[in-house]
């Protein structure tokens, strides 16, 4: 493993551990990431990705260890409080407000930015808004269908919605989950675009089970395998890893 | 393409499922001809096990066919299914729990048609193959370890002197010794002229068991062969399984 | 204190008999949670049916076993036709939904008896008449019998479960519904039977109880919620826990009975539901499942 600048890194774990009860979900984990990086993680099912995700983004609390996030501690801390460090992370099963218009979606995310406590505020206040939700809209190909109901999307447009509403509340690492489950090669496609496109100036973390995606987009390559890293490296580097082919193929 | 000659025991063509609006399977085709061993390859998420589903009527397919015996049996009930002579083993196993390992292999064996004395006769074959189900017979299913928890739900499959057996990932987290043993068994069901249908992780083993695979990819299949024709090291292989 | 052991006995006894019934009636409703996940709160209606018809067979026929096969048969009848019109579309949505449906089909069923016979309870003569003496008290033979018939019957569906290919295939459908069917089993069939079961178990337990209390279309209301209880504190789906529950809160009951009156020594019901709730909400009798 190639030494890493661990203390500049911009998310870094330190012997991050999870039981539930008898089983060790992540066993020691020490993680780093880069400013500005796009890295995927992979492994077989169980290997500890949700999990990981899940205590990033302060759903769950580790066990024991620590979690580092752009100079701050952010260990334990409530999912609130951590999208106001500005993780944000869009979700394997979809989770957007399917009664609500497309904008709406967008807009209640992008507020949770700029706080409004006057009840008599003018409408104008809510322009800028707005306007940052049309913005968001725009990047992720859905500008057109800001009135339509979220319930209407196609399933791929809808998980783009998703990232659109990550995007919103202005996040400096953005935990993607999943992002091209159930879509056709065609929506996958799209979504790796669209991807690319919002990568600059964003830390992108991406778990993923499709190979093609990973490699592709993926900087870096973080595999887990039972709670533990198994290897990192960059795509090149995780292809040849005999450990990490052995794994996938029962070699 | 058809690699088989006879006409096949169960042909999946086209199915499409969908779970809420995720598409899963996304027009998957295949068959399976009377006794042979098919492996269906893909890394996790692909819809191997929807697949299989699919098949035992257990999920519903939207589109396309699935036919046994020349039969279409798309959106049969899965107890229909399973009594047309259908097998499912899951990939957890999903044996009953408070029933014991002989009241499991009952749900199988209690059928209309069977004689008594072809019920002995199946519980013997069973208890022939795997002799430690004979030892703890008596025993409440969720007792047993999860090797023998396997060999249960392989052996009640088995009790509905099924066809065909859909397997789903019968190795997986089971210890090497283990393994070789769901390996025997699988050749066992090969003399036994029962069909299977193998989903699984392990390449190497299903390579051995199969005489075709299939690799299914984003709900559909991307590559197929005969087994023979493929090694683990082969760039297809790695394309679609590797990393 | 000072409580004569006469009285004790008496109310052990009758704690028991009462115990019993309630055992019959819970059995069969947690029967039907544990293999379909539904709270049927028609049950009580079930039951009080049961009542009514094996009233009517009663008066035709003078024979306390026919009624008492009529009043289970029909019941089950019934129960069959209940479910597969108003269960068998909603199952599998949020439980809330089934629950709704058989407290809308309770409400159906007690305003069809009040109105097929009347506001008046029906006094129905004991089948078995005579007394024994216990103490100071004559004790109907009556009560015993509905005791010893109830638990007869229960005795027959625990046999009917432990043994037979019907009961490994109720057993089977209620711990893994998807499995069941892979395996053949027909459980739209079972799910089916289940529930006439659990409902001509409760119109049976209707007809034994009647002649205790009088028959009217409001008796099932008592009934649902002291089943409810004692299927809660027995572990909703723990055919063993719901019988053992029955006979415990009955008991309590009767003792608390020497003391305040008997319609506050419900209280002691309620009591008890809380605790559960607090302490084991799986059930006081529930064994470690898992």
């Amino acid at each position: 493993m190639t030494v890493e600048l661990f203390s500049d890194a911009f998310l870094r774990t330190e012997d991050l551990t999870v039981r539930f009860g008898g089983l060790t979900a992540l066993n020691q984990v020490n993680f780093a990431v880069q400013r500005n990086e796009i890295r995927a993680i992979i492994g077989a099912n169980g290997a500890g990705k949700s999990t990981f995700f899940n205590c990033l983004t302060g759903v769950l609390r580790p066990s024991s260890g620590h979690i580092l996030f752009d100079g701050g501690e952010i260990t334990g801390l409530s999912p609130d409080r951590i999208s106001h460090r500005g993780i944000a992370r869009s979700y394997q099963i979809t989770s957007i407000l399917p009664n609500a218009t497309v904008l709406e979606n967008v807009r209640i995310a992008a507020q949770s930015r700029r706080h409004s406590w006057s009840l008599l505020a003018h409408y104008r206040a809510y322009r800028d808004i707005i306007e940052r939700a049309e913005l968001m809209l725009a990047a992720v190909g859905l500008l057109d269908k800001a009135n339509e109901l979220a319930a209407n999307l196609s399933h791929g447009e809808q998980r783009n919605l998703e990232i659109g509403i990550a995007l919103a509340t202005e996040p400096k690492l953005l935990c993607l989950d999943e992002p091209t489950a159930g879509m056709s090669a065609a929506e996958t496609h799209d979504t790796m675009a669209l991807v690319r496109s919002i990568a600059k100036n964003l830390t992108i973390l991406i778990v993923e089970h499709d190979m093609q995606v990973v490699m592709e987009l993926a900087q870096r390559i973080t595999v887990l395998h039972y709670g533990e890293i198994l290897a990192e490296g960059t795509p090149a580097e995780i292809q040849q890893n005999p450990r990490v082919l052995e794994v996938y193929l029962k070699t | 393409m058809s690699l088989i000659a006879t006409a096949p025991l169960l042909e999946v063509e086209e199915i499409h499922t969908y779970y809420g609006k995720s598409h899963i399977l996304d027009g998957v085709s295949l068959e399976v001809g009377s006794g042979e061993v098919v492996g269906l390859l893909g890394r996790n998420g692909v819809g191997k096990s929807t697949t299989l589903k699919a098949v035992a009527g257990l999920v519903h397919a939207s589109r396309g066919e699935v036919r046994f015996e020349g039969r279409t049996i798309t959106r049969s009930p899965a107890h229909r299914v399973a009594r047309l002579g259908i097998g499912y083993v899951p990939e957890e196993r999903r044996i009953f729990p408070l029933l014991t390992v002989i009241e499991n292999l009952r749900t199988g064996l209690d059928r209309q048609g069977v004689t008594a004395a072809r019920k002995k006769e199946l519980l013997e074959k069973v208890y022939t193959y795997f002799p430690v189900l004979a030892e703890r017979r008596g025993q409440a299913g969720g007792t047993l370890s999860g090797g023998e928890q396997q060999m249960l739900a392989i052996a009640r499959a088995m009790m509905l002197e099924p066809k065909i057996i859909l397997l789903d990932e019968p190795t997986e987290g089971l210890m090497p010794r283990m393994v070789s043993q769901i390996r025997e068994i699988i050749d066992v069901l090969h003399r036994e002229h029962v069909a299977v249908l193998l989903v699984e992780q392990n390449v190497p083993l299903t390579l051995e068991a199969s005489q075709r695979i299939y690799i299914l990819e984003k709900g559909a299949v991307r590559h197929h062969a005969r087994a023979a024709a493929l090694q683990v090291n082969d760039a297809v292989i790695h394309q679609y399984l590797g990393v | 204190m000072d409580i004569p052991f006469d009285q004790l006995l008496i109310q052990t006894i009758n704690g028991i008999v009462t115990g019993m019934i309630l055992a019959l009636v819970a059995s069969g409703l947690t029967l039907i949670f544990g293999i379909m996940d539904v709270v049927n709160f028609a049950h009580g209606e079930l039951f009080m049916l049961g009542a009514y018809v094996g009233v009517i067979v009663l008066a035709a026929t003078g024979d306390f076993w026919i009624a008492l096969a009529a009043a289970s048969l029909v019941i089950a009848l019934l129960g069959a036709a209940i479910y597969l019109t108003t269960l068998r579309p909603l199952l599998g949505r949020d439980p809330l939904t089934t629950l709704l449906s058989t407290f809308g089909v309770s409400l159906v069923l007690q305003n069809y008896a009040l109105w097929q016979f009347g506001p008046v309870a029906r006094k129905i003569q004991e089948p078995f008449t005579g007394h024994f003496t216990l103490f100071y008290l004559d004790y109907p033979w009556y009560r015993l019998v509905i005791a010893l018939l109830s638990g007869a019957i229960i005795g027959a569906l625990w046999l009917f479960l432990k043994f037979g290919t019907y009961g490994i295939w109720i057993r089977a459908t209620t711990q893994d519904r998807v499995m069941a069917q892979a395996m053949g089993i027909p459980v739209p069939w079972v799910l089916t039977v289940v529930f006439a079961i659990g409902a001509g178990m409760a119109g049976a337990s209707g007809f034994l109880f009647g002649p205790l209390v009088g028959v009217n279309h409001a008796m099932g209301l008592d009934w649902i919620l002291k089943t409810l209880i004692v299927v809660v504190v027995g572990g909703m789906g723990n055919i063993a826990g719901s019988i053992v529950a029955a006979i415990f809160i009955s008991l309590l009951e009767a003792y608390a009975s020497l003391w305040v009156s008997p319609a506050q020594a419900i209280i002691v019901s309620f009591v008890v539901l809380i605790l559960t709730l607090l302490f084991r909400p799986t059930g006081l009798f529930a064994p470690s499942r898992k």
